[in-house]
Formats: C-alpha cells, structure tokens, sequence
C-alpha cells in the first residue's frame, strides 16, 4: 500500500484540476478521451463488434513501426506524431479489411479471423520493433509507449486532440442519429429501406479508428479496448434506447478517466491507463448489481417476489384442495400435514403462513389455518385457474388426465383475466361449468 | 566439436526448440479452440493471466516455475467464470464479455506490477508480452560423447523442460479425449445426451491453454501465444474437413513455423547488413501469418483459387449443357438456324462442346450431333420431368417452375431421372404441353 495517503486538502486540489498544470492537463485529457471513447465505443458495442475495436487496436503496432522506420529511411526524425498516427491508422484500416475479407471469402468464423489477424499484425509490429530497435539511430526509444501508453506524460495538445475527437464523435452522431440508431438494430430492415449500411458502417468504423488512434498515446493499445467496451456495456444496464446510452457511455468513460487519472496523481507508483482501466471495471460493477431493471439486484428481488407469490399462491391452493374434499371449505388444516404433502421445510410453511395470515388471507392457530373471505376468494382463484388449465389439456391438447397437474402448478401463477376467460368459453363449450370444476386427477397422497 | 557447432547447440538450438514446442503446443489445443468458436477465449486467456503471473511472482519472490503455473492457472478459471457471469448477468454478447473482463484483469496486472516494482521485485512487463527467447541457452560440454549424459542433460534450460513437458501433456490428452473432444466440439447436446460431460471437458481444455500459456509466456510471449492458438489450427482446417487429419497437418505446420521463423529472425538482418536478429517470437507470428495466408489462397478444396476455379469450370460446363438444350429444342420446333455466339462465356461453351464431339458447325451455323443429341434429350427429359413433379407433388403453378427446372437439369443423374419417371406415372408431356423425350 502506499507510503502515506494523500491528505484531504490534497485529493480536492486535483479533483477540481488545481494541483498544478500538469496534473490538471492529464486529468482534462483522460476526461475528455474517456467521453469519446465511451461514447464511440457504445455504437461498436451496439453493432456487436466490441472485439473489432480490439482487432483495431492490436493491428496499429504495424503501421506506427513502418511509419517510423519510412521516415527515418527518408532521412526525417521518424518521431513525428501525425505520421505516426497515419500510419496506425492505415494498418488499423488495413486489419479490419483483412478480418472482414476472412469473414466473407473463408469458411472461418469470426473469432478465429479476428484472433489471428490481432496477433499476426501485432507480431509483425513486433518484428519491426526489434528491427527498429537495432537501428543505429537514437530516436527509436519511445515507440513502445504506443503499447503501454504514457498518460502522466499528456500534454495540453493531446487534451485538445482528445476533446476534437470527442466534438467530431458527437456531431458525426448527431447528424447521422437516426442512420446509426437503424443500423444498430436491425442492418436488414435498413437496407431494405434504402440506408446505405455499408456506407454507415464505415462511418462507424472510421469513428472507432478515431478515438482508438488517439488514444494509443494516452492509454496504449492493449487498455484503448478497455475504454471502448467497459463503459459502453455500463451504460448499456441502464437503458435500451441508442441516444441514451451513447450519452450514458460518454459520461461514464468520462468518469472513469476523471477518477482514473485523479487517483493515479494522488497515489504513487499507479500507471494511470491502468487505473482508468481499473475505475471503468469498477463502475461497470457498480452498474451491473444496482441499474434498476437490468441489474443483478433487482433481478434478484424480482426473482424472490415471484418465487414468494408462487409459494403462497399453491398454499392457498393446498388449502382449498385440503378441505375441499369433504365440502367444508372454512375449516382448519393441519399445517404440518400440508408442508409434508407439498416438501417444504419447517421453516418455509411457517414463514409463509405467517406472511400470509400478515396479509389477511388466512387466520393461523395451534398449528391449524383457516381461511379468511379474502383468503377463501383468493384460494378459490387460483384453484380455479389451475383447474381450468388442466380440463383444457386434457380436452383441446388430449394429456392424459394423470400427467396435467405439473403443468398447471406452473401455469396457474400467470393466467390473465383475458386468458381466463377464453378458456371458460372453450371449456363452456363442452357443457355447463361450475364455479370451481372438480378436479380431473384424484387429488392427495405423494405429489411430487 | 566445431565452435561453431558448439555455439549453435548452446544458443539457437534451444531457444529453436523451445520456441517450436510452444508453437506445437498451442496448435494442438487450438484446434479445439477454433471449432468451439473460442479463438477469442485464447485471446482473452493470454491477457488476463499477467495478474496470476505477477502474484505468482510475487508470493516465490522469482521467476520459479510452479508459483507463476499455479497462478496463471488460477487467473484462467477466473478468467472462464467471470465471462460466464458477465455474459449470463451482465446480458453481454460473448466477445463483449471477454473484453470486459481481459483488459479489467490485464489492467491489474499491470497495477501489481508498477507496485511490486516498487519493492523491487522486478518483472519486465515488455518480457511477459512479447516472449524472451533469445535468452534460452544451454552450456553443454565441448565434445560430442559427452553431450547425453545425464549430467549435461540436467543443465537444460528450465523453459525448454517446461515446454516440452507441455506439449507431451497436450498430446497426451489430446489422444486420451480425442473422442470426447471431438463430439463437444462437433455437438455438444450430443455429447451431453450420451454423457461425456462437456462441461468438465471444455473446462480441462481452458485449464490446459491457461498452462500452455504460461508455459509459452517466456518463449514467445503472452500476446503472441494467441497467434499460435490460431494460425496453424486455421491454417490446417483450410486443408481438410476431418479433424484428426487437421490436429495432424496442423502440428507439421507448427513445427515448419516455429523452425522457419527463428531461422529467418536470426538469417535475415544479414541481407540489410545488421548483426542483431530480430525478434524470433514476432518473427514466428509472422510466418504464421504468412502460413495461413497461403492456405487460405491455395488450399485445394477450401481455397480461394481453387473455388474461383471451380466456379469457372462449372459455369462453362453449365453453358455448355445450356447450349445443347437450347439447340435441342430449337430443333423440335423446326427454328431456323441459331445466330452467331457472341460473349465470352457462351463462347467458350460451344468450344468446350465442340471438343466433346457434341456439337459441330456446318453452312448453317452449330448443330448438334448424334452424340450432343443423346445428352440434350437427357437434360431436356430432366427438365421436363422436374417440372412435371413440381407442379404435380409440389403444387407448383406451372409458370412457375421453369427457372427451378433449369437449375435442377445440371445436377440430375440417370437415376434421380429414373426416380422423377416413375413419380410421374408415365406422363409423356411435361405442364405446358410439351412431350418428355423418351429413354
């Protein structure tokens, strides 16, 4: 752990970009390439190819390498970024050409063109390294920082780069909205309608080529995938429609870079790409246990909900059948007996006769419950449903009688009004129908 | 011994068959790989297990073989359980999933690096990416008699023991499995129905490619073992459809790969003058490349010239059959003689009949001889036929089966016309009034 923890003084200096210009030029420029690769990396996520943004960024080595070596060989300084950035940027192209022409003229599938494509690029990037590093010249060293990327080195151009990015991004996105939006969700139906996809798609991809470029520098090839698909996929919990997660995106990639880069100026010995990486991973957590309809919490209380409803629905039912068998449906049953015919433990019919009799539906003593007019209606209900369910498979599907009940325990729970009352009509057709039909299957003894 | 000899036993050679047997290695488990459609898994694996190496690392305080493999093995099942949850809870496509969840652990990596680093623990990153092979050697003895002793043997470079175990353990298993292998990556429902656990199968395969991962970082690096999984297996699947012949082809690749490509690093800066050879891991990848490129040009069966050359000599058969009908049915209604073949493909056609003896050119232009009129009446009685059952089995419109007759006419042999005789109950004349030639 750290030698000693930044005071509080401290932490609040860098966060609203006072701790001196440097810090507050890094903190800008990973803010700003966070929103755009958020942002940019939503449409490659929505459009199901994440793993070409990966692609891309493994295929760049390749072409910074040639480009240096090209005008080092024209007797330049072969350090010149916009080459450089030119030349990742052809063989970026390049890779994805390959990886589609593979998709489409081969019987390879997509993670295996994709898979060899990224690392044969990158191993001859790799080549070109060594070859470069046994140049006589003295300006080779540095090029590896388009791998691992030096962000605490960022400088005010760089932020400005980073934030054209992202002003290019959203008005690219901004005008081409509606487009984007068609072609992520359904390609077809869009060129079915006239949308030139091809056109859209490269559109997209250059976009990707963009960010993904830039913010080689910043973060190095290997983390620039990490910032593309983290925060697209957080935001992605949130909500389904496209303009909201590509704002969502961009304002968690923004996040991730602001807290990113803070912390790293704060806590020695942190290289920042990785702690950007770190933080995106971390609000990609955060997203994916508390967003409200996709998250893991809710689906789990959701979960627990239904499984509560469905437990005290077949309760009230095990009730009614219970007394049902000698007409006195207001008297007490043995809840022992009940749990025993039904395999729940101990604890769980006394938590549900204690939930129900909570809710008014059943009246509990001395190990007996009763039912109240509401729990009668209720018990009634569902009986109802279930045996309606099953007089319907055995007469419209033709079940035997004997293997309905499984089926209707699980149906029983989700039968609408609507639905209810179809099947009264069909069933009505067949002869008159009472309140609660009598049961097609013997009802007692061993249930499963 | 040579001094030279001596020096090429102590330095190329053992850095030559390390990285062969890395290469071989990850070929073998990577053709399971591909047919699952998991290449990316391996892509996923190699990144995310730098954290489990440097804990590894860390905890032995070296670069000591079984902390760095338990750790390593450890990060790949985290690796396989957290794309399982992120694509199950997290609603992700798979290669989503995989990208989440490598760069969020390659990241960490990278984090507990710096930090070990600061307590001078010292693990090059740039070593764990891209491979150290140039710094595998060996120190044997300086004479021939005494170089398969024992004694000699036990000085072996650690990497080379380790990969050659690796690539001993892949082929065993590959072998002991291959049945269960097979059928889960063919067809997994299958192999669950008949009770070969895929489930446990796919999982010792992910465990084993985290190890041969491990045991390939110091050769050829972590990055570049993705090459390997892929390249050769992809290579090899270009060439045949059965999968022991593809384990076969691609293992011979593999080592063709991993000789050539440390003999070009080493060989090749001398055509531009430099000393320095250049990285023997990139230059494998390479070749690699350059191995899978061919194959998917050249393969025979699978490649893409030799289906543009099929095509081609299909669609000049298919014209060619095209022109008997046309000169056939030309015939039946006494029309005057054909004009002149114009295009290229309708050209070559007519050459192509020509030189079967079934058409010849008299005053009046091309006419089909007794052997062109045996085969035009053949596919004419094809085509009339398949319209008949259209319209009659298929219930069809009969204006609407002429195009499907004119594409199933190629591709119909004597007994399928047998078989369309019989369906027709005899008829003798096809929907729109035309008579089917006779036998």
């Amino acid at each position: 752990m750290p030698e000693a923890w930044p005071g509080f003084d401290e932490v609040v200096r860098v966060l609203t970009l006072r701790a001196g210009h440097n810090s507050a030029v890094v903190v800008l420029a990973a803010t700003l390439l966070g929103i755009a690769a958020g942002s940019i990396g939503s449409l490659a996520l929505l459009r199901k190819r994440a793993m070409m943004g990966d692609c891309l960024a493994h295929c760049t080595l390749p072409g910074i390498c040639t480009a240096f070596l090209a005008t080092v060989w024209l007797g330049g300084e072969g350090r010149s970024l916009p080459v450089l950035l030119l030349g990742a940027t052809a063989s970026g192209i390049l890779g994805v050409l390959c990886v589609q022409g593979i998709i489409r003229y081969t019987r390879l599938k997509e993670d295996a063109a994709i898979a060899s494509v990224l690392s044969v690029f990158f191993g001859v990037g790799i080549v070109l390294l060594s070859a470069i590093q046994s140049l006589a010249t003295g300006n080779q060293g540095g090029l590896s920082h388009f791998i691992y990327g030096q962000t605490a080195a960022m400088s005010v151009r760089d932020a400005a780069m980073m934030g054209g990015a992202a002003l290019v991004a959203f008005a690219v996105s901004a005008a081409l909205f509606k487009e984007f939006r068609l072609v992520c969700f359904d390609d077809r139906f869009a060129a079915a309608i006239g949308v030139r996809v091809g056109a859209v798609d490269l559109l997209m991809m250059g976009l990707v080529v963009l960010v993904t470029v830039i913010g080689l520098q910043a973060v190095g090839l290997v983390l620039i995938v990490a910032m593309l698909i983290i925060p697209a996929a957080a935001a992605r919990f949130w909500t389904e429609r496209f303009g909201r997660v590509f704002v969502l995106a961009g304002l968690i990639g923004g996040a991730s870079g602001y807290l990113g880069s803070t912390a790293s100026a704060l806590l020695p010995r942190l290289p920042a790409g990785a702690v950007i990486v770190l933080s995106a991973g971390t609000l990609f957590l955060i997203c994916m246990m508390v967003a409200p309809s996709r998250g893991i919490i809710a689906g789990s209380l959701r979960l627990m909900r239904l499984r509560l409803r469905i437990a005290t629905d077949h309760y009230l039912r095990a009730m009614y059948e219970s007394a049902e068998i000698d007409g006195a449906v207001r008297r007490r049953v043995p809840i022992a007996a009940m749990a025993r015919e039904r395999g729940w433990p101990g604890w769980v019919a006394r938590g549900l006769t204690w939930w129900l009799a909570r809710r008014g539906l059943i009246v509990a003593a001395a190990g007996d419950a009763g039912f109240t007019d509401r729990g009668l209606e209720e018990g009634r209900r569902i009986t109802r449903n279930h045996r309606l369910w099953e007089e319907f498979l055995v007469t419209h599907a033709h079940l035997a009688a004997s293997h309905v009940d499984r089926s209707a325990d699980l149906v029983e729970h989700s039968l609408s009004q609507e639905v209810v009352e179809a099947l009264e009509t069909a069933l009505r057709q067949r002869g008159t129908l009472p309140a609660v039909p009598p049961s097609v299957h013997p009802i007692g003894g061993p249930r499963a | 011994m040579s001094p030279a000899v001596h020096e090429f036993i102590s330095l190329d050679l053992p850095a030559m068959l390390t990285g062969t047997l890395a290469v071989l290695t990850c070929a073998l488990l990577g053709n399971f790989l591909l047919l699952k459609r998991q290449s990316l898994m391996g892509d996923a694996i190699s990144h995310s297990v730098l954290p489990g190496l440097v804990a590894g690392f860390m905890v032995a305080g070296s670069r000591a073989t079984l902390p760095m493999f338990v750790g390593a093995a450890i990060a790949g099942l985290v690796t396989v359980a957290l794309v399982g949850l992120v694509r199950r809870f997290g609603k992700l496509e798979s290669g989503a999933a995989m990208g989440v969840v490598f760069s969020v652990l390659f990241a960490l990596g990278v984090v507990l690096i710096e930090r070990g680093a600061a307590r001078g623990v010292d693990l090059d990153p740039n070593c764990v990416l891209n491979g150290d092979l140039e710094r595998v050697f060996w120190l044997p003895p300086a004479s021939w008699s005494e170089l398969l002793t024992w004694g000699t043997m036990a000085q072996l470079p650690r990497e080379l023991v380790t990969l050659a175990i690796m690539a001993a353990l892949a082929a065993a298993l590959i072998c002991v499995f291959f049945k269960e292998l097979r059928v889960s990556a063919f067809d997994p429902a299958l192999a669950a129905a008949v009770g070969m656990r895929p489930g446990l199968v796919n999982l010792m395969l992910m465990l084993v490619v985290a190890a041969a991962v491990v045991a390939s970082f110091e050769a050829v690096g972590s990055i570049l073992v993705v090459a390997m999984l892929v390249c050769p297996p992809a290579a090899a699947r270009m060439c045949t459809d059965r999968l022991a012949p593809q384990v076969w082809c691609s293992a011979a690749m593999a080592i063709g790969i991993g000789l050539g490509g440390y003999a070009a690093a080493v060989h090749l800066p001398s055509l531009w003058g430099s000393e320095q050879s250049l990285s023997a891991a990139g230059m494998m990848t390479a070749v690699a490349g350059m191995v899978l490129a061919v194959a998917i040009v050249a393969s025979p069966r699978h490649g893409v010239l030799g289906r543009a050359v099929r095509r081609r000599t299909a669609a000049v058969s298919i014209a060619r059959e095209d022109l008997l009908a046309n000169l056939y049915r030309a015939s039946e209604i006494g029309a005057a003689p054909m004009q002149p073949v114009t295009g290229a493909l309708a050209q070559r056609a007519l050459r192509q009949a020509i030189e079967r003896g079934e058409v010849a050119i008299d005053s009046r232009g091309p006419r089909l001889t007794g052997l062109g009129r045996e085969a035009a009446a053949a596919l004419v009685r094809a085509h009339r036929l398949w319209e008949s059952y259209l319209v009659r089995h298929a219930d069809l419109a009969p204006d609407h089966v002429h195009p499907t007759a004119m594409d199933l006419e190629h591709i119909t042999d004597p007994a399928m016309t047998r078989k369309l005789a019989e369906a027709s109950a005899g008829g003798t004349v096809d929907p729109h009034g035309r008579p089917i030639p006779p036998v």
